[in-house]
Formats: C-alpha cells, sequence, structure tokens
C-alpha cells in the first residue's frame, strides 16, 4: 500500500478540517478554558461530529457506523490537532469504539455502538494509576462476588471520565502487578454505587479525571472479553490510541511550526526580518525535516494497525516515540523563535506547548516505547 | 503494470533460483562490491554469476527503458522488486556512479545519440564512472568552480583540477562540470561534459584520508581535448543537469545507512557488553541510545517510502532528496558512533586479523564524509530553508 493518504482519505480530511477549523479554533478552546466551562468541551460541536459521521467512524456498518480504520482515526485526530480542539473523539470514537468492536459481546456491541455512533453515548477507558503509563502495573483489584465482580482501587489520568456514560476499565482479576495475565476489562457506570469522579483540571485545559472505587458491583455481563485475558485486547485498544494520539502530534507539531514560519518572515530586528539569520532557518529546516519523518512513520503505523494489526506493536512504538520528540522540539522552537511573544497568554503557541505535553504522556512517553521498543527487539 | 501479486511471485521465484546463497549475506568489506568496468574483476564465481544474471534481465537497472539496456519495469515492479531482494538479503549486483547519478541526468538531459551510446555500457558494467564536480575552492560553493573549457574548433580544451573525485584511479569516464563562458554569472557559464580519462591530459593522484583508505583523488586536467558533441544539455546550461544530478546523488547516499544493515545493533551490542537475565543489555544507556536510534532508522525508512510514493503520485517537493540527505547521513554517522561505544576497546584495533583490519573503525571514519560530500549538511539545510520553507535572504 502507497504509504500517501487515498482520495477518500483526503476527502475525510478536507471535511473534517473544514468542520474544525471553521467551529474549534483555538480561540474555542481558550474561551471553554476562560470560562471554566462544567462540561469541558461543545456537545453541540460532538452533536456536529455525530451528524457528519465522526463519531462512528469507527464503528462497523452493522452498528450504525462506517467501519472505517486507524487510518481514517488519525486523520480527524490530526485536524483535531491542528485546533487542540477539545472533544469526546478519542475517548468514545476511537478508544471505547475500538474496545466493544475488538472484544465486545453481541449484546454489548448492540448496547453501546449504536449510541456511539449516533453521539448520544460518551464513553471513557480507565487504564492508567500511577504517575506514568504502566498498563501491566495495573494492581485495581475485581474479585468474584456474587454473579460478578468487587471493583476497588483508583484510575488517574482517565481521559473524558468526568462527563463519561460508560466506563471501561482496567482490573486486575488474577495475578501480581507487572503481568500481562489476569487482566480483564470491564464495563462500568460511572454512577454505580461506590464509585467517585473528581474532575482534574489539566496544564491543557482538555478533559480527564480521577476516579476512585470502593466495592464497585459489577455484573457478570459487564466483563468485556474474557477473564484474566483482557491484556491483548487492551494492548490492542491501546495501540488504536496511541496511533490516534501520535497523528494529533503530527496535526499539532505542524501547526505551530507553520506559525512559527510565518513569524520568522514578519518579525523584524537589527533591521532584518528574523528569518533571514541562519542560525534559524537551520533549526527550522530541521524542525521541518523532523516533522516530515514523523509524520511518514506516523502514516506507517496506522496502516499496520489496519493491515496487520497483530503485528503493529513496533511500528506503533515507533510512530508514538517520534511523533512525541518531534512535538515537543515543535512546541520548543515555536516558543523560543516567538520570543518574549511566546510566553504570553495572549498568544496561541503556549496553549500548543501544554497540549503537547499531555499527549507525550498519554498512552506512554517517547522513553516508555523506546524501551517497549528494545524488549520487542530482545536487547 | 502487470497483475502485482503475480509479479511478485513470479520475482521472488526468480530470485530464489537465481542468487546463489553467497550473494545473500551482508556485505562486510570493499570487495564485496561489484563496480564493473574496464578493468573489473570479481572477487568470487557467486559474484559474477550473479552479476550475470541480472545483467541480462536487465536488473542491474530495472528501471530503465529497456531499449537502453535496462529492465523496463514501472514504480510499482521496481518497488515490488526493491523489496523482495531486501527480504532474501540479496545483495546489489553492481555498483556504479553510472547508475545512480549520471544514468538518470542522461536519461533527462542526453540526447539520443548519447543515450545509445553510453546508457546501455552503465547498465552492462562495462564502463566505470567518476563525478568531475567539486574542485579545490569550489566545495560548498560548487557554482563558482574554475576548471576552464576553452573552445577550438569542434573541441573544449580542458584545463583546471577537481578534488574528492571519488575512485578517480578506477574510472573508465568522467562526467564533469566545466567553465565554458568566464564572463557570464557563475551559474551561467558552465556546461556538463563527458570524457575518457585515458584521455591525452588527465592525470590522478589518489588522496589518504583519515580511514587510512583512499577513495577520493585529485583529478587534473592539463589540455584535455575533448568533442564539444559530448556536452550534455546546451552549453552553458551545465548547472541544470549538475543540479538534477545532485538530486540523485543525495538520495543515494541518504540510503547509505540502510545499505550498512547487517546483524540488528542490539545484538552486535550484546556481543561486547553482555545481557542481564532479562536480555537487556548490560548497558542501559547505551541501550536506550540504540532503541531512540532504530525509532529514527524506522522512521527515515518510513519516509523514504513515502518520498517514493509521493513522487509517484505527483506530490513531492523537487528539494525533497536534500531532506532526506541531511537526515540519513546524519543518522549513518550515529549508527557508527553507536557501533564503537558498544565495541569498546576491541572498535578500537587498526590493523590485526581479529578485527579485519579495523574494518569497525575504519568505517566509522568513513561515515564522518556522508554529512560533507555531495553537498554538506549545512548546505542541505539551507536548500530545505529557502526552497520548501521560503525562508527570506536564503
Amino acid at each position: 500500500m502507497a504509504l500517501v493518504l487515498t482520495e477518500e482519505q483526503s476527502m475525510l480530511r478536507d471535511s473534517a478540517r473544514g468542520l474544525i477549523s471553521d467551529k474549534a479554533p483555538v480561540s474555542h478552546l481558550r474561551s471553554l478554558r476562560d470560562s471554566k466551562d462544567a462540561t469541558g468541551f461543545s456537545r453541540e460541536l460532538w452533536k456536529a461530529f455525530a451528524e457528519m459521521g465522526f463519531s462512528g467512524l469507527l464503528v462497523p456498518e452493522n452498528f450504525g457506523g462506517s467501519g472505517l480504520g486507524a487510518v481514517e482515526a488519525g486523520v480527524v485526530m490530526e485536524e483535531i490537532g491542528r485546533t487542540l480542539m477539545p472533544s469526546p473523539f478519542l475517548s468514545t470514537a476511537v478508544l471505547a469504539a475500538s474496545a466493544l468492536t475488538r472484544g465486545g459481546s453481541d449484546a454489548q456491541k448492540a448496547a453501546h455502538l449504536p449510541k456511539i455512533s449516533d453521539g448520544s453515548l460518551l464513553a471513557a477507558l480507565a487504564i492508567d494509576e500511577g504517575a506514568k503509563h504502566r498498563p501491566l502495573q495495573t494492581k485495581l483489584k475485581a474479585v468474584r462476588s456474587g454473579n460478578g465482580f468487587k471493583l476497588n482501587g483508583a484510575k488517574a489520568f482517565v481521559v473524558d471520565g468526568h462527563t463519561a456514560d460508560l466506563l471501561i476499565v482496567a482490573a486486575r482479576t488474577a495475578g501480581s502487578a507487572g503481568e500481562r495475565n489476569g487482566l480483564t476489562l470491564f464495563l462500568v457506570d460511572p454512577k454505580a454505587k461506590g464509585l467517585a469522579v473528581e474532575r482534574t483540571a489539566m496544564v491543557d485545559s482538555h478533559n480527564a479525571a480521577r476516579i476512585e472505587f470502593d466495592n464497585v458491583e459489577v455484573n457478570a455481563d459487564g466483563v468485556l472479553g474474557e477473564v484474566d485475558q483482557g491484556g491483548a485486547l487492551l494492548e490492542g485498544v491501546l495501540n488504536i490510541g496511541r496511533g490516534a494520539v501520535a497523528s494529533e502530534m503530527v496535526g499539532l507539531s505542524e501547526e505551530v511550526f507553520g506559525r512559527t514560519v510565518t513569524y520568522l518572515k514578519e518579525r523584524k530586528q537589527f533591521g532584518k526580518l528574523i528569518g533571514e539569520f541562519q542560525a534559524l532557518q537551520h533549526r527550522a529546516a530541521e524542525l521541518y525535516i523532523d516533522i516530515e519523518i514523523t509524520r511518514a512513520a506516523v502514516l506507517k503505523a496506522l496502516q499496520t494497525l489496519d493491515g496487520d494489526f497483530a503485528n503493529a506493536s513496533a511500528a506503533v512504538a515507533v510512530a508514538k516515540a517520534r511523533a512525541g520528540t518531534t512535538a515537543t522540539r515543535a512546541v520548543q522552537e515555536g516558543v523560543q523563535m516567538h520570543g518574549g511573544m511566546g510566553m504570553t497568554d495572549q498568544f496561541d503557541i503556549g496553549f500548543f506547548m501544554k497540549r503537547a505535553r499531555v499527549c507525550q504522556e498519554l498512552f506512554g512517553d517517547s522513553n516508555y516505547h523506546a524501551d517497549q521498543l528494545a524488549r520487542m527487539k530482545s536487547y | 503494470m502487470s497483475d502485482p501479486d503475480q509479479f511478485r511471485r513470479e520475482t521472488r521465484a526468480w530470485l530464489e533460483a537465481n542468487c546463489p546463497p553467497g550473494m545473500r549475506k551482508p556485505m562486510t568489506s570493499e570487495g564485496d562490491t561489484y563496480w564493473g568496468g574496464r578493468n573489473a574483476k570479481f572477487s568470487s564465481e557467486p559474484q559474477r554469476v550473479w552479476f550475470e544474471r541480472m545483467r541480462d534481465k536487465g536488473w542491474t537497472v530495472p528501471d530503465w527503458p529497456k531499449e537502453y539496456g535496462g529492465g523496463g519495469l514501472d514504480r510499482a515492479e521496481h518497488k515490488v522488486l526493491r523489496e523482495e531482494m531486501a527480504a532474501m538479503g540479496a545483495r546489489s549486483p553492481l555498483s556504479s556512479f553510472g547508475i545512480w547519478m549520471l544514468g538518470p541526468a542522461l536519461l533527462k538531459y542526453g540526447n539520443e545519440a548519447q543515450k545509445k551510446e553510453h546508457l546501455p555500457d552503465i547498465a552492462a558494467g562495462l564502463i566505470r564512472w567518476c563525478q568531475g564536480y567539486s574542485e579545490p575552492n569550489a566545495g560548498s560553493d560548487l557554482a563558482s568552480l574554475q576548471t576552464r573549457a576553452e573552445s577550438d574548433g569542434d573541441d573544449f580544451v580542458i584545463t583546471g583540477q577537481k578534488i574528492w573525485t571519488s575512485y578517480a584511479n578506477y574510472a573508465d569516464w568522467i562526467f564533469c562540470l566545466v567553465r565554458t563562458d568566464g564572463a557570464a554569472k557563475k551559474h551561467d557559464g558552465i556546461s556538463f561534459i563527458l570524457f575518457d580519462m585515458t584521455s591525452k591530459g588527465v592525470t590522478t593522484k589518489p588522496i589518504l584520508l583519515i580511514s587510512g583508505y583512499s577513495p577520493f583523488c585529485e583529478t587534473f586536467f592539463d589540455g584535455v581535448r575533448v568533442p564539444k558533441s559530448h556536452v550534455v544539455g546546451t552549453v552553458n546550461r551545465g548547472w541544470d543537469v549538475a543540479k538534477y544530478l545532485l538530486q540523485h546523488e543525495r538520495a543515494m547516499i541518504s540510503g547509505m545507512g540502510e545499505r550498512g544493515v547487517g546483524r540488528p545493533l542490539g545484538q552486535v551490542a550484546a556481543d561486547s557488553v553482555g545481557s542481564d537475565e532479562q536480555g537487556r543489555l548490560e548497558d542501559p544507556m547505551l541501550r536506550g541510545q540504540i532503541s531512540t536510534f532504530e525509532i529514527d532508522e524506522a522512521a527515515l525508512s518510513a519516509a523514504a517510502e513515502r518520498a517514493v510514493d509521493l513522487a509517484k503520485a505527483g506530490q513531492s517537493h523537487p528539494a525533497f532528496s536534500s531532506a532526506m540527505k541531511y537526515y540519513g547521513t546524519e543518522l549513518n554517522k550515529r549508527r557508527h558512533e553507536i557501533l564503537m561505544s558498544a565495541g569498546g576497546v576491541d572498535a578500537l584495533e587498526w590493523e590485526s586479523e581479529r578485527s579485519k583490519g579495523g574494518a569497525r573503525p575504519r568505517a566509522w571514519l568513513r561515515t564522518k564524509a556522508n554529512s560533507i560530500e555531495g553537498g554538506t549538511s549545512e548546505v542541505m539545510l539551507g536548500i530545505v530553508a529557502k526552497r520548501i520553507l521560503d525562508l527570506p535572504g536564503a
């Protein structure tokens, strides 16, 4: 398969870009932040997303979606990255839709996927517990109790956890922290007794929550996939999420870079445009090359997820690691080259820097994925 | 093209049947590369067999037209062939500046007589070419070159000096930039001309490098007489040809790192630094360097693949080869720094049998030229800044 977007994918990009740049420029995020909006994103826009078919992008056609793949999810995420639009797209349309499609029973799919597709159900994936992404270290305990399970423990960094109608929770049903066996995914109602959600205001003004589970009861039909065997399902879903976040970082990097190059062509010092200085030219050129190479690596990962899902981990690790370092470089150079203006809240560049930091952490930072790659290659 | 799956099956079957086992191993020494030319010798029988079979199929230059000795493959077929060769570790049957650099320029700018005279001989490995570009005072500022070509009837008479001429001492012919109009602006008085290295007045002198090897020469021209019909393209418009050729040269150099692939770096490092009970390298910082390197290498390889696909879709920027040249060469230098660090003291031996004559440190030193030859990294970044980013005054 050619490592470029198909015509259909380019059309999807254009329509996503049209909607997002029109309805949700960076000023949209800024006003949500300044008004301390309780939801943290626009439900109206999410409705528009559903009407355009974006919320059901990954939902199979027989459940009301488009049945498309990781490349298409990445195309939309990249556009989201360009304007930093806060949206349940990642949590609901990418992660939850993938988890349910890949691991759900017919009944679970029928209950939730059509609602994801039509925009009426918001869902969130609850994985991380500590400061860093370590899915195998899951400690939240699920113990058999009657016809179901009782969950005890805590989750952090649950993207969109504060608005979710449905939680997908990784829990340990056997084994000990660090082991792949013994992990189980559960569908949990956030209104269940014993469950406490705390919205966490984050540096990037996007949405996340901490969630505590105190003897939360879940029926046996709330198990997603197989008991104790959820590790592979989780890893697959996380890989799709990593590809999606990497795409967001490509969009973010390119947008910051574009704004920075424009500034280099406008700002004058010492009687010259600062873009004439070779010190800045070479750094801009290096960054451009970095972004182009990362873009190729990310598209490669997305195509591998669609074409050879079981063997996509290495390509995904490469993409997420590269996207993280590239985005970090892009926002740092962006602020530096904008000088004092780059440090002001009034200027948008800072929003990109904050979001890039969060995207780095999400589903494993560059160091995590470099370590994973070394493990995969046995050194 | 033909049915892609069928072409892949047929190609794989042909390669399986025709590529000798000895030609499916990574190259380990200079002798493993076959350069062709009037004085060429094969270093082994499998090397000869492999070369001749590929030549007869037109696959020394798979994507050139059949009438010029090529394989006539389209881009998609060529990609399949490259992938299948890479999958079995098949060596390139013929290395040649004629293939990588002159051929593409002749296909675009050469007249029919020039194509017929030179391309089949390149494809068949009969003539080995060298490139006369740099001069002692024209390196990064190549267009300031001073080698003179003076008109004398039907000939040009060429006088001057080139430097960093790769393998000039082994080459049969040279493609050369000369100044045919000393009064014009520096880019406008240059011509691209071809001549035989056995012509009267040509001498070469190898330059000893820090690696202990002499892959480059100083090349002197003292009144060398060359027919005017040997100019490629228009007289005084040689800079167009030179720039076009440089794109191919840069693509070639950016691919050098990939061509050098042998055992995975992690394994090479494990040999010398050891592994812990979980199989992780004992040197955790080195382990991190290696995996970060491999991430960048995989990303570059995706970018190279994408560059081909973008070109096919008509969406590539002509200066993008400069971006790839920059990144590929810097990455290759990193690979060899890692190899030296992984090898430790063992990688410092220079002459012993044990060290294969100091192969590792000599290769390490060789890579330092990657970011100089074919345009320095700084020149590449300048080109990206000017031609792609459109920054002012660059």
